[in-house]
């Protein structure tokens, strides 16, 4: 749910980083951060465990540029992965404009991966989203590690409708920014179209 | 379905807003959309990250949303965190936005509460406006007119 304030001529998208457990959302809010010139971002907010785990959420504001005269700005968000903070991953989910869901490449995580992308849905569907029916981005991180599944066997897995999808490292920021500019763009364009141009 | 704020309304928001800041001595006054947005701010602002305050403070009454919902109950409208130097007042108006009221010992709980009472009663009488005129405003949001080259063009490096 987009929200556009005429008087300070601003368009304002949410973006969602959603995935299982360690799968790198939060290494690409940081990327993203440490990687973006000081007057196009604000502050990077992350709600974590002393552990550094995600508890709530992170959050990232960027401004992208004009377009028409209005400023477009991002709100990235990321939800906590681990499966039992399930409540605060829904609650992250309200208004949402764009999901870019991370996967990890990892052979072992396939299981927690689709566990992630099943429970993405059906948290999609209690607030009255399809996940086919929503700019959605998927990328698989973690491709710099040994055992890892092949992207034919990704796309299988988690790609059943084609949507665009990026081969990542984040720790390294490989994909990063792919990843981002694919998700955002899809958002200003489904705002386009949802506005009958 | 986008959120649209139009400037006759984001105005008398704003007054309302300024009015509250005067009336109850607050430091800072913002009102948020349930997404974390921030729709208006007035009072001592210069040096605070409203945009990150915005989120936090949706976050917040997102959480105690969660847990009225467990407990069945239908909201925690209104929330108070006391610090030692800041106090937070925080309360959901019309179960549509957020009014987050900022002070400090100039004020008290009392006045605030009695301040944002009355703040309640005048943006949900200006909220219900905006949601009659959206309608009507059609879908016609800025843009309607922009192509795909002008999404291009936000993306070269």
């Amino acid at each position: 749910m987009s929200f556009i304030n005429y008087l300070s001529r601003e368009i304002n998208c949410k973006i969602v980083y959603y995935g299982p457990g360690l799968c790198g959302k939060t290494t690409n809010l940081q990327w993203i951060y440490q990687r973006t010139a000081p007057e196009a971002k604000g502050k990077m907010i992350s709600l974590a465990t002393e552990q550094d785990r995600t508890l709530f959420f992170d959050f990232l504001p960027l401004s992208l540029g004009e377009i028409r005269g209005f400023k477009t700005r991002f709100h990235l968000y990321t939800v906590p992965g681990q499966v039992f903070y399930d409540a605060s991953r829904k609650l992250i989910l309200k208004g949402v404009d764009g999901v870019v869901f991370v996967a990890d490449s990892q052979i072992e995580r396939m299981e927690a991966n689709q566990e992630s992308v099943e429970n993405l849905q059906q948290n999609l569907a209690e607030q009255g989203y399809q996940l086919e029916k929503i700019p959605y981005v998927i990328q698989y991180n973690k491709r710099d590690l040994p055992n890892i599944a092949t992207v034919a066997e990704l796309r299988s897995l988690m790609n059943p409708t084609n949507a665009p999808d990026f081969e990542a490292v984040a720790s390294k920021g490989v994909g990063v920014f792919d990843t981002l500019k694919s998700v955002a763009k899809l958002v200003l364009t489904e705002l386009k179209r949802g506005s009958g141009g | 379905m986008n959120v649209v704020m139009y400037e006759d309304e984001l105005n008398q928001i704003q007054t309302v807003v300024d009015k509250l800041v005067r009336d109850a001595n607050a430091r800072v006054v913002c009102i948020v959309d349930k997404n974390g947005q921030l729709i208006s701010a007035s009072g001592e602002t210069d040096n605070l990250d409203t945009t990150s305050l915005a989120s936090l403070i949706a976050g917040t009454i997102a959480a105690m949303g969660g847990m009225a919902k467990l407990l069945k109950e239908n909201e925690f409208p209104t929330q108070f965190h006391e610090g030692v130097k800041a106090n937070i007042h925080i309360q959901l108006v019309g179960n549509r936005v957020i009014l987050a009221v900022i002070f400090d010992s100039r004020a008290t709980l009392g006045l605030v509460r009695l301040r944002v009472k009355r703040a309640c009663d005048e943006l949900n009488a200006i909220f219900e406006a905006l949601m009659k005129r959206v309608p009507a405003g059609g879908g016609s949001a800025p843009f309607g007119e922009i192509t795909d080259e002008d999404i291009d063009n936000l993306f070269n490096d």
